[in-house]
Protein backbone atom coordinates (compact mmCIF):
# COMPACT_ATOMS: atom_id res chain seq x y z
CA UNK A 1 0.00 0.00 0.00
CA UNK A 2 2.97 2.43 0.87
CA UNK A 3 3.76 2.41 -3.04
CA UNK A 4 0.15 3.74 -4.30
CA UNK A 5 0.40 6.87 -1.22
CA UNK A 6 3.63 7.35 -2.94
CA UNK A 7 3.18 7.74 -7.04
CA UNK A 8 -0.31 9.69 -6.42
CA UNK A 9 1.21 12.70 -4.12
CA UNK A 10 -1.88 13.92 -2.17
CA UNK A 11 -4.85 14.11 -4.47
CA UNK A 12 -7.70 16.23 -3.76
CA UNK A 13 -10.41 13.85 -2.53
CA UNK A 14 -12.70 15.77 -5.67
CA UNK A 15 -10.29 16.31 -8.07
CA UNK A 16 -11.47 17.18 -11.78
CA UNK A 17 -10.54 12.89 -12.19
CA UNK A 18 -12.13 11.95 -9.13
CA UNK A 19 -15.39 14.14 -10.17
CA UNK A 20 -15.11 12.62 -14.31
CA UNK A 21 -15.19 9.02 -12.53
CA UNK A 22 -18.19 10.37 -10.46
CA UNK A 23 -20.43 11.79 -13.37
CA UNK A 24 -19.28 9.98 -16.37
CA UNK A 25 -21.60 7.06 -15.70
CA UNK A 26 -24.55 9.60 -15.60
CA UNK A 27 -24.35 9.51 -19.23
CA UNK A 28 -21.00 9.22 -21.49
CA UNK A 29 -20.62 5.34 -19.96
CA UNK A 30 -24.10 5.06 -18.50
CA UNK A 31 -24.13 1.42 -17.14
CA UNK A 32 -27.68 0.35 -18.60
CA UNK A 33 -27.80 2.37 -21.77
CA UNK A 34 -24.10 2.67 -23.02
CA UNK A 35 -22.75 -0.37 -21.80
CA UNK A 36 -25.90 -2.40 -21.67
CA UNK A 37 -25.45 -3.56 -18.36
CA UNK A 38 -28.11 -5.06 -15.88
CA UNK A 39 -30.92 -4.93 -17.86
CA UNK A 40 -32.54 -8.04 -16.45
CA UNK A 41 -33.29 -6.35 -13.56
CA UNK A 42 -34.17 -2.96 -15.67
CA UNK A 43 -37.05 -5.29 -17.22
CA UNK A 44 -38.28 -7.08 -14.55
CA UNK A 45 -38.97 -3.89 -11.07
CA UNK A 46 -39.72 -1.28 -12.96
CA UNK A 47 -43.96 -1.79 -12.92
CA UNK A 48 -44.00 0.72 -10.64
CA UNK A 49 -41.86 3.60 -9.11
CA UNK A 50 -41.26 2.80 -5.54
CA UNK A 51 -39.97 -0.52 -5.86
CA UNK A 52 -37.40 1.10 -8.49
CA UNK A 53 -36.18 3.69 -6.41
CA UNK A 54 -35.77 1.24 -3.41
CA UNK A 55 -34.11 -1.28 -5.83
CA UNK A 56 -31.65 1.73 -7.37
CA UNK A 57 -30.73 2.66 -3.61
CA UNK A 58 -29.83 -0.81 -2.55
CA UNK A 59 -27.59 -1.42 -5.63
CA UNK A 60 -25.73 1.61 -5.21
CA UNK A 61 -25.50 1.24 -1.45
CA UNK A 62 -24.09 -2.36 -2.04
CA UNK A 63 -22.26 -1.33 -5.86
CA UNK A 64 -20.17 1.17 -3.88
CA UNK A 65 -19.48 -1.17 -0.84
CA UNK A 66 -18.56 -3.83 -2.70
CA UNK A 67 -16.00 -1.50 -5.10
CA UNK A 68 -14.55 -0.23 -1.75
CA UNK A 69 -13.89 -3.88 -0.06
CA UNK A 70 -12.63 -4.70 -3.39
CA UNK A 71 -10.49 -2.16 -3.84
CA UNK A 72 -8.86 -2.42 -0.37
CA UNK A 73 -7.88 -6.16 -0.95
CA UNK A 74 -7.43 -5.53 -4.67
CA UNK A 75 -3.50 -6.58 -3.84
CA UNK A 76 -4.28 -9.60 -2.19
CA UNK A 77 -6.49 -11.27 -4.59
CA UNK A 78 -5.26 -14.15 -6.02
CA UNK A 79 -5.65 -13.43 -9.57
CA UNK A 80 -7.34 -17.02 -10.51
CA UNK A 81 -9.92 -17.15 -8.07
CA UNK A 82 -10.47 -13.10 -8.31
CA UNK A 83 -14.41 -13.71 -9.90
CA UNK A 84 -15.17 -15.72 -6.92
CA UNK A 85 -13.64 -13.69 -4.15
CA UNK A 86 -15.88 -10.92 -5.99
CA UNK A 87 -18.94 -12.78 -5.98
CA UNK A 88 -18.14 -13.44 -2.28
CA UNK A 89 -18.09 -10.39 -1.39
CA UNK A 90 -20.92 -9.01 -3.07
CA UNK A 91 -23.38 -11.61 -2.26
CA UNK A 92 -22.29 -11.97 1.76
CA UNK A 93 -22.86 -7.57 1.39
CA UNK A 94 -26.60 -8.31 -0.24
CA UNK A 95 -26.89 -11.21 2.30
CA UNK A 96 -25.85 -8.98 5.19
CA UNK A 97 -28.00 -5.74 3.74
CA UNK A 98 -31.10 -7.87 3.33
CA UNK A 99 -31.00 -9.42 7.12
CA UNK A 100 -30.45 -5.83 8.56
CA UNK A 101 -33.20 -4.74 6.62
CA UNK A 102 -35.26 -7.50 8.16
CA UNK A 103 -34.53 -6.34 11.46
CA UNK A 104 -34.63 -2.61 11.53
CA UNK A 105 -36.95 -1.66 8.28
CA UNK A 106 -39.35 -4.54 8.11
CA UNK A 107 -41.66 -2.39 5.63
CA UNK A 108 -38.58 -1.81 3.01
CA UNK A 109 -37.37 -5.44 3.48
CA UNK A 110 -40.97 -6.56 1.87
CA UNK A 111 -40.90 -3.98 -0.64
CA UNK A 112 -37.86 -5.17 -1.85
CA UNK A 113 -38.71 -9.38 -1.09
CA UNK A 114 -37.14 -10.86 -3.97
CA UNK A 115 -35.39 -8.04 -5.72
CA UNK A 116 -32.89 -8.20 -2.88
CA UNK A 117 -31.07 -11.33 -4.17
CA UNK A 118 -31.33 -10.01 -7.77
CA UNK A 119 -28.95 -7.69 -6.61
CA UNK A 120 -26.22 -10.32 -6.65
CA UNK A 121 -26.91 -11.39 -10.16
CA UNK A 122 -26.48 -7.57 -11.45
CA UNK A 123 -24.06 -7.41 -14.13
CA UNK A 124 -22.92 -3.77 -13.46
CA UNK A 125 -22.16 -5.07 -9.75
CA UNK A 126 -19.39 -7.60 -11.17
CA UNK A 127 -18.85 -5.50 -14.27
CA UNK A 128 -17.48 -2.53 -12.26
CA UNK A 129 -15.61 -4.48 -9.84
CA UNK A 130 -13.65 -6.59 -12.51
CA UNK A 131 -12.65 -3.25 -14.74
CA UNK A 132 -12.34 -0.53 -12.00
CA UNK A 133 -12.09 -1.30 -8.43
CA UNK A 134 -9.62 -4.13 -9.30
CA UNK A 135 -7.38 -1.70 -10.33
CA UNK A 136 -8.34 1.66 -8.60
CA UNK A 137 -7.42 3.34 -5.25
CA UNK A 138 -10.47 2.55 -2.42
CA UNK A 139 -11.68 6.15 -2.75
CA UNK A 140 -12.23 6.35 -6.46
CA UNK A 141 -13.46 2.82 -6.90
CA UNK A 142 -16.26 3.98 -4.14
CA UNK A 143 -16.89 7.01 -6.20
CA UNK A 144 -17.09 4.92 -9.33
CA UNK A 145 -19.73 2.52 -7.36
CA UNK A 146 -21.68 5.84 -6.60
CA UNK A 147 -21.90 7.45 -9.56
CA UNK A 148 -22.72 3.92 -11.57
CA UNK A 149 -25.34 3.13 -8.64
CA UNK A 150 -26.78 6.46 -9.27
CA UNK A 151 -26.64 6.32 -13.13
CA UNK A 152 -28.79 2.92 -12.55
CA UNK A 153 -31.49 4.16 -10.21
CA UNK A 154 -31.77 7.29 -12.71
CA UNK A 155 -32.75 4.89 -15.67
CA UNK A 156 -34.73 2.70 -13.67
CA UNK A 157 -36.48 5.54 -12.41
CA UNK A 158 -37.18 6.91 -15.83
CA UNK A 159 -38.39 3.63 -17.66
CA UNK A 160 -40.47 3.36 -13.96
CA UNK A 161 -42.52 6.69 -14.05
CA UNK A 162 -42.97 5.81 -18.31
CA UNK A 163 -44.55 2.58 -17.36
CA UNK A 164 -46.38 3.06 -13.96
CA UNK A 165 -47.82 5.77 -15.46
CA UNK A 166 -49.38 5.09 -18.61
CA UNK A 167 -49.61 1.02 -17.36
CA UNK A 168 -51.81 1.82 -14.31
CA UNK A 169 -52.51 5.48 -14.60
CA UNK A 170 -50.70 6.15 -11.34
CA UNK A 171 -47.72 7.53 -9.59
CA UNK A 172 -46.11 5.76 -6.39
CA UNK A 173 -49.45 4.33 -6.14
CA UNK A 174 -51.61 7.47 -6.34
CA UNK A 175 -54.05 8.21 -9.04
CA UNK A 176 -52.78 10.73 -11.40
CA UNK A 177 -54.48 10.24 -14.54
CA UNK A 178 -58.40 12.10 -13.55
CA UNK A 179 -60.89 9.14 -13.15
CA UNK A 180 -63.37 11.06 -15.41
CA UNK A 181 -61.22 10.16 -18.54
CA UNK A 182 -61.35 6.17 -18.00
CA UNK A 183 -64.17 4.71 -20.35
CA UNK A 184 -65.53 3.05 -17.82
CA UNK A 185 -66.91 6.45 -16.12
CA UNK A 186 -67.59 8.07 -19.35
CA UNK A 187 -64.43 9.40 -20.57
CA UNK A 188 -62.23 8.57 -23.11
CA UNK A 189 -59.26 7.23 -21.82
CA UNK A 190 -57.69 4.03 -20.72
CA UNK A 191 -54.53 2.25 -19.40
CA UNK A 192 -52.32 0.19 -21.98
CA UNK A 193 -52.16 -3.12 -20.35
CA UNK A 194 -49.32 -3.73 -22.40
CA UNK A 195 -46.98 -1.22 -20.54
CA UNK A 196 -47.49 -3.56 -17.13
CA UNK A 197 -45.69 -6.54 -19.10
CA UNK A 198 -41.68 -6.88 -19.33
CA UNK A 199 -41.48 -6.52 -23.68
CA UNK A 200 -42.94 -2.85 -23.09
CA UNK A 201 -40.16 -2.30 -20.53
CA UNK A 202 -37.71 -3.15 -23.10
CA UNK A 203 -39.59 -1.05 -25.47
CA UNK A 204 -39.16 2.05 -23.04
CA UNK A 205 -35.76 1.44 -22.21
CA UNK A 206 -34.79 1.44 -25.93
CA UNK A 207 -36.56 4.41 -27.15
CA UNK A 208 -34.46 5.99 -23.98
CA UNK A 209 -31.14 4.77 -25.59
CA UNK A 210 -32.57 6.44 -28.89
CA UNK A 211 -33.21 10.02 -27.51
CA UNK A 212 -29.54 9.53 -25.51
CA UNK A 213 -28.13 8.62 -28.78
CA UNK A 214 -29.58 11.11 -30.55
CA UNK A 215 -28.66 14.24 -28.15
CA UNK A 216 -24.86 12.95 -27.58
CA UNK A 217 -24.04 11.84 -31.07
CA UNK A 218 -20.51 10.17 -29.84
CA UNK A 219 -21.93 7.43 -28.16
CA UNK A 220 -22.99 6.16 -31.85
CA UNK A 221 -21.48 3.08 -32.84
CA UNK A 222 -20.03 2.99 -36.53
CA UNK B 1 4.43 -12.62 -1.02
CA UNK B 2 3.60 -13.71 -4.16
CA UNK B 3 -0.16 -13.68 -4.26
CA UNK B 4 -0.73 -16.25 -6.93
CA UNK B 5 0.71 -19.06 -6.15
CA UNK B 6 -1.18 -22.27 -4.96
CA UNK B 7 -0.43 -21.95 -1.38
CA UNK B 8 -1.53 -18.45 -1.34
CA UNK B 9 -4.82 -19.15 -3.18
CA UNK B 10 -5.48 -22.11 -1.03
CA UNK B 11 -5.14 -19.97 2.38
CA UNK B 12 -6.73 -17.03 1.29
CA UNK B 13 -9.99 -19.20 -0.04
CA UNK B 14 -9.94 -21.04 3.24
CA UNK B 15 -9.50 -17.56 5.02
CA UNK B 16 -12.28 -16.01 3.01
CA UNK B 17 -14.53 -18.34 3.45
CA UNK B 18 -14.44 -18.69 7.22
CA UNK B 19 -14.44 -15.10 7.93
CA UNK B 20 -17.30 -14.41 5.78
CA UNK B 21 -19.12 -17.77 7.35
CA UNK B 22 -18.59 -16.27 10.72
CA UNK B 23 -19.88 -12.84 10.14
CA UNK B 24 -22.79 -13.86 8.22
CA UNK B 25 -23.81 -16.33 10.77
CA UNK B 26 -22.82 -13.39 13.82
CA UNK B 27 -24.94 -11.66 11.86
CA UNK B 28 -28.13 -13.57 10.92
CA UNK B 29 -28.48 -14.82 14.87
CA UNK B 30 -28.06 -11.13 16.87
CA UNK B 31 -30.76 -9.73 14.49
CA UNK B 32 -32.92 -12.89 14.33
CA UNK B 33 -34.95 -11.63 17.89
CA UNK B 34 -35.20 -8.12 16.25
CA UNK B 35 -36.77 -9.87 12.55
CA UNK B 36 -39.00 -12.39 14.96
CA UNK B 37 -40.12 -9.57 16.68
CA UNK B 38 -41.47 -7.96 13.25
CA UNK B 39 -42.75 -10.88 12.07
CA UNK B 40 -45.39 -11.49 14.99
CA UNK B 41 -46.37 -7.98 14.67
CA UNK B 42 -46.89 -7.80 11.07
CA UNK B 43 -49.40 -10.72 11.70
CA UNK B 44 -51.10 -8.89 14.48
CA UNK B 45 -51.34 -5.86 12.32
CA UNK B 46 -52.75 -8.17 9.54
CA UNK B 47 -55.67 -9.56 11.30
CA UNK B 48 -56.52 -6.28 12.67
CA UNK B 49 -56.72 -5.01 9.55
CA UNK B 50 -59.01 -7.41 8.53
CA UNK B 51 -61.25 -5.50 10.52
CA UNK B 52 -60.51 -2.44 8.99
CA UNK B 53 -58.37 -1.33 11.37
CA UNK B 54 -55.07 0.40 10.43
CA UNK B 55 -52.66 0.43 13.11
CA UNK B 56 -48.88 0.80 13.32
CA UNK B 57 -46.84 -1.75 13.62
CA UNK B 58 -45.50 -0.45 16.96
CA UNK B 59 -49.27 -0.53 18.18
CA UNK B 60 -49.93 -3.61 17.29
CA UNK B 61 -48.98 -5.49 20.27
CA UNK B 62 -51.00 -3.08 22.63
CA UNK B 63 -54.09 -3.17 20.13
CA UNK B 64 -53.83 -6.88 19.82
CA UNK B 65 -54.47 -7.55 23.46
CA UNK B 66 -57.41 -5.21 23.55
CA UNK B 67 -59.29 -5.90 20.81
CA UNK B 68 -58.96 -9.75 20.57
CA UNK B 69 -60.56 -11.25 23.07
CA UNK B 70 -60.98 -15.22 22.11
CA UNK B 71 -58.34 -17.54 20.71
CA UNK B 72 -59.75 -20.71 19.92
CA UNK B 73 -57.98 -23.55 17.63
CA UNK B 74 -60.62 -25.75 15.80
CA UNK B 75 -60.59 -29.39 14.24
CA UNK B 76 -63.02 -30.64 12.67
CA UNK B 77 -65.11 -27.93 13.19
CA UNK B 78 -65.58 -28.30 16.94
CA UNK B 79 -63.23 -26.80 19.16
CA UNK B 80 -60.11 -28.19 21.00
CA UNK B 81 -59.75 -27.56 24.31
CA UNK B 82 -56.19 -28.51 24.36
CA UNK B 83 -54.56 -27.63 20.84
CA UNK B 84 -50.83 -28.92 20.14
CA UNK B 85 -50.26 -25.71 19.22
CA UNK B 86 -51.78 -21.91 20.52
CA UNK B 87 -53.87 -20.18 18.08
CA UNK B 88 -51.70 -17.45 17.32
CA UNK B 89 -48.56 -20.15 17.14
CA UNK B 90 -50.08 -22.02 14.55
CA UNK B 91 -48.82 -22.05 10.89
CA UNK B 92 -51.34 -22.53 8.53
CA UNK B 93 -48.44 -24.29 5.59
CA UNK B 94 -48.27 -26.67 8.12
CA UNK B 95 -51.90 -26.67 8.95
CA UNK B 96 -53.13 -26.89 5.18
CA UNK B 97 -50.46 -29.99 4.75
CA UNK B 98 -53.06 -32.28 6.72
CA UNK B 99 -56.88 -33.73 5.41
CA UNK B 100 -59.57 -30.94 6.18
CA UNK B 101 -60.77 -33.30 8.75
CA UNK B 102 -57.74 -33.59 10.72
CA UNK B 103 -56.20 -29.87 10.41
CA UNK B 104 -55.73 -27.81 13.79
CA UNK B 105 -57.00 -24.32 12.96
CA UNK B 106 -56.90 -21.24 14.69
CA UNK B 107 -60.08 -18.48 15.00
CA UNK B 108 -59.59 -15.49 16.40
CA UNK B 109 -62.42 -13.51 17.89
CA UNK B 110 -62.45 -9.88 18.74
CA UNK B 111 -64.85 -7.31 20.14
CA UNK B 112 -64.49 -3.67 18.48
CA UNK B 113 -67.23 -1.08 19.26
CA UNK B 114 -69.27 -4.14 21.12
CA UNK B 115 -69.60 -6.26 17.86
CA UNK B 116 -68.51 -9.52 17.85
CA UNK B 117 -66.05 -10.08 14.58
CA UNK B 118 -64.55 -14.00 14.02
CA UNK B 119 -61.49 -13.63 12.28
CA UNK B 120 -60.17 -16.44 9.97
CA UNK B 121 -56.62 -16.61 8.47
CA UNK B 122 -55.93 -18.23 4.80
CA UNK B 123 -53.49 -18.84 2.78
CA UNK B 124 -52.93 -20.63 -0.57
CA UNK B 125 -50.96 -20.54 -3.96
CA UNK B 126 -50.32 -17.28 -6.04
CA UNK B 127 -48.55 -17.49 -8.95
CA UNK B 128 -44.92 -17.04 -7.76
CA UNK B 129 -45.62 -18.38 -4.48
CA UNK B 130 -47.60 -18.44 -1.43
CA UNK B 131 -50.74 -15.84 -0.60
CA UNK B 132 -52.42 -15.46 2.34
CA UNK B 133 -54.66 -13.21 4.17
CA UNK B 134 -57.18 -12.89 6.83
CA UNK B 135 -60.97 -12.82 6.51
CA UNK B 136 -63.38 -11.23 8.87
CA UNK B 137 -66.97 -12.43 9.82
CA UNK B 138 -69.66 -10.39 11.21
CA UNK B 139 -71.48 -12.31 14.30
CA UNK B 140 -73.83 -13.96 11.93
CA UNK B 141 -71.61 -16.38 11.23
CA UNK B 142 -71.53 -16.13 7.36
CA UNK B 143 -71.26 -12.23 6.28
CA UNK B 144 -67.85 -11.20 5.05
CA UNK B 145 -66.95 -7.77 7.53
CA UNK B 146 -63.55 -7.22 5.84
CA UNK B 147 -60.15 -9.14 4.40
CA UNK B 148 -56.61 -8.48 4.06
CA UNK B 149 -54.11 -10.20 1.78
CA UNK B 150 -50.71 -10.73 1.82
CA UNK B 151 -47.94 -12.45 -0.95
CA UNK B 152 -45.00 -13.11 -1.36
CA UNK B 153 -43.66 -12.16 -4.60
CA UNK B 154 -46.75 -11.63 -6.89
CA UNK B 155 -46.34 -9.54 -10.27
CA UNK B 156 -46.44 -5.93 -9.07
CA UNK B 157 -49.18 -4.13 -11.09
CA UNK B 158 -50.80 -7.01 -11.48
CA UNK B 159 -51.04 -9.85 -8.92
CA UNK B 160 -49.76 -8.03 -6.36
CA UNK B 161 -52.70 -5.78 -6.43
CA UNK B 162 -54.73 -8.25 -4.42
CA UNK B 163 -53.43 -6.73 -1.39
CA UNK B 164 -54.61 -3.34 -2.23
CA UNK B 165 -57.91 -2.08 -1.68
CA UNK B 166 -59.25 -1.69 -5.02
CA UNK B 167 -59.54 -5.68 -3.97
CA UNK B 168 -59.91 -5.97 -0.63
CA UNK B 169 -62.89 -3.23 -0.42
CA UNK B 170 -65.33 -5.71 -2.48
CA UNK B 171 -65.50 -7.93 0.42
CA UNK B 172 -67.36 -6.64 2.49
CA UNK B 173 -70.66 -7.63 2.84
CA UNK B 174 -70.81 -10.61 0.18
CA UNK B 175 -71.99 -13.78 1.95
CA UNK B 176 -70.21 -17.36 2.72
CA UNK B 177 -73.53 -19.35 2.94
CA UNK B 178 -77.52 -19.86 1.49
CA UNK B 179 -80.05 -21.01 3.31
CA UNK B 180 -77.21 -21.76 6.06
CA UNK B 181 -75.34 -23.96 4.07
CA UNK B 182 -71.93 -23.36 3.13
CA UNK B 183 -71.48 -20.99 -0.22
CA UNK B 184 -67.64 -20.02 -1.18
CA UNK B 185 -67.22 -16.58 -3.04
CA UNK B 186 -65.48 -16.73 -6.35
CA UNK B 187 -62.88 -14.37 -7.93
CA UNK B 188 -65.00 -13.81 -11.42
CA UNK B 189 -63.89 -11.79 -15.10
CA UNK B 190 -65.65 -8.51 -15.42
CA UNK B 191 -69.90 -8.73 -13.53
CA UNK B 192 -69.19 -9.16 -9.46
CA UNK B 193 -72.51 -7.64 -8.28
CA UNK B 194 -73.58 -11.05 -6.69
CA UNK B 195 -73.80 -11.77 -3.40
CA UNK B 196 -70.95 -14.79 -3.92
CA UNK B 197 -68.24 -12.93 -6.09
CA UNK B 198 -65.62 -10.35 -6.23
CA UNK B 199 -64.21 -9.11 -9.37
CA UNK B 200 -60.67 -10.26 -10.22
CA UNK B 201 -57.81 -8.50 -11.36
CA UNK B 202 -56.81 -8.06 -14.78
CA UNK B 203 -53.71 -9.73 -15.84
CA UNK B 204 -53.45 -11.46 -12.66
CA UNK B 205 -55.96 -14.62 -13.74
CA UNK B 206 -53.88 -16.95 -11.85
CA UNK B 207 -53.31 -14.99 -8.45
CA UNK B 208 -57.09 -14.34 -8.71
CA UNK B 209 -57.88 -18.22 -8.98
CA UNK B 210 -55.16 -18.81 -6.01
CA UNK B 211 -57.75 -16.55 -4.10
CA UNK B 212 -60.86 -17.98 -5.07
CA UNK B 213 -59.38 -22.08 -4.26
CA UNK B 214 -57.56 -20.33 -0.95
CA UNK B 215 -60.81 -19.07 0.19
CA UNK B 216 -62.46 -22.27 -0.57
CA UNK B 217 -59.98 -24.21 0.84
CA UNK B 218 -59.47 -22.72 4.29
CA UNK B 219 -63.34 -20.75 5.07
CA UNK B 220 -64.60 -24.08 4.69
CA UNK B 221 -63.73 -26.04 7.79
CA UNK B 222 -64.67 -23.23 10.03
CA UNK B 223 -68.60 -22.73 8.17
CA UNK B 224 -70.20 -25.85 10.32
CA UNK B 225 -69.07 -24.27 13.71
CA UNK B 226 -69.71 -20.15 12.80
CA UNK B 227 -73.22 -21.01 11.50
CA UNK B 228 -74.19 -23.40 14.46
CA UNK B 229 -73.41 -20.24 16.42
CA UNK B 230 -75.60 -18.13 15.24
CA UNK B 231 -79.47 -19.66 16.82
CA UNK B 232 -81.64 -17.25 13.79
CA UNK B 233 -79.83 -20.02 11.54
CA UNK B 234 -81.33 -22.71 13.19
CA UNK B 235 -84.80 -22.11 13.18
CA UNK B 236 -86.37 -23.48 9.28
CA UNK B 237 -85.32 -20.50 6.94
CA UNK B 238 -88.68 -20.81 4.98
CA UNK B 239 -90.77 -19.80 7.85
CA UNK B 240 -88.59 -17.57 9.19
CA UNK B 241 -86.97 -15.24 6.29
CA UNK B 242 -88.32 -12.20 7.95
CA UNK B 243 -85.99 -12.81 11.12
CA UNK B 244 -82.87 -13.91 8.75
CA UNK B 245 -83.23 -10.79 7.46
CA UNK B 246 -83.21 -8.87 10.75
CA UNK B 247 -80.17 -10.36 11.63
CA UNK B 248 -78.44 -8.78 8.52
Amino acid sequence: MSQITKSEPKEALFSKKNVKILKDPLNESNPVTVQVLGICSSLAITVKLEPAIVMGFSVLVVMACANLITSLLRNLIPNRIRIIVQLVIVAALVILVDQVLKAYVYDVSKQLSVFVGLIITNCILMGRIEAFALANTPWKAFLDGIGNGVAYAAVLIIVAFVRELFGSGQLFGIQVIPDSWYLDNGGWYSNNGLMLLPPMALIVLAVLIWVQRAKFRQLIEN
Amino acid sequence: MNVNSNSYTYLFSVVMVVLVAVLLSVAALSLKPAQEANIQKEKKQEILQSLGMEISRDDADAAFDTYITEQLVLKGGKIQANPETPAFDIKMADALAKPTNEREVPLFIAERDGKIFYIIPVRGKGLWGPIWGYVSILSDGYTIAGATFGHKGETPGLGAEISTPVFTDQFPGKKLAVNGAYQSISVRKGDASGDHQVDGISGGTITSVGVESMLNDCLQPYMSYLLARNPALTIPVAANSDSLISVL
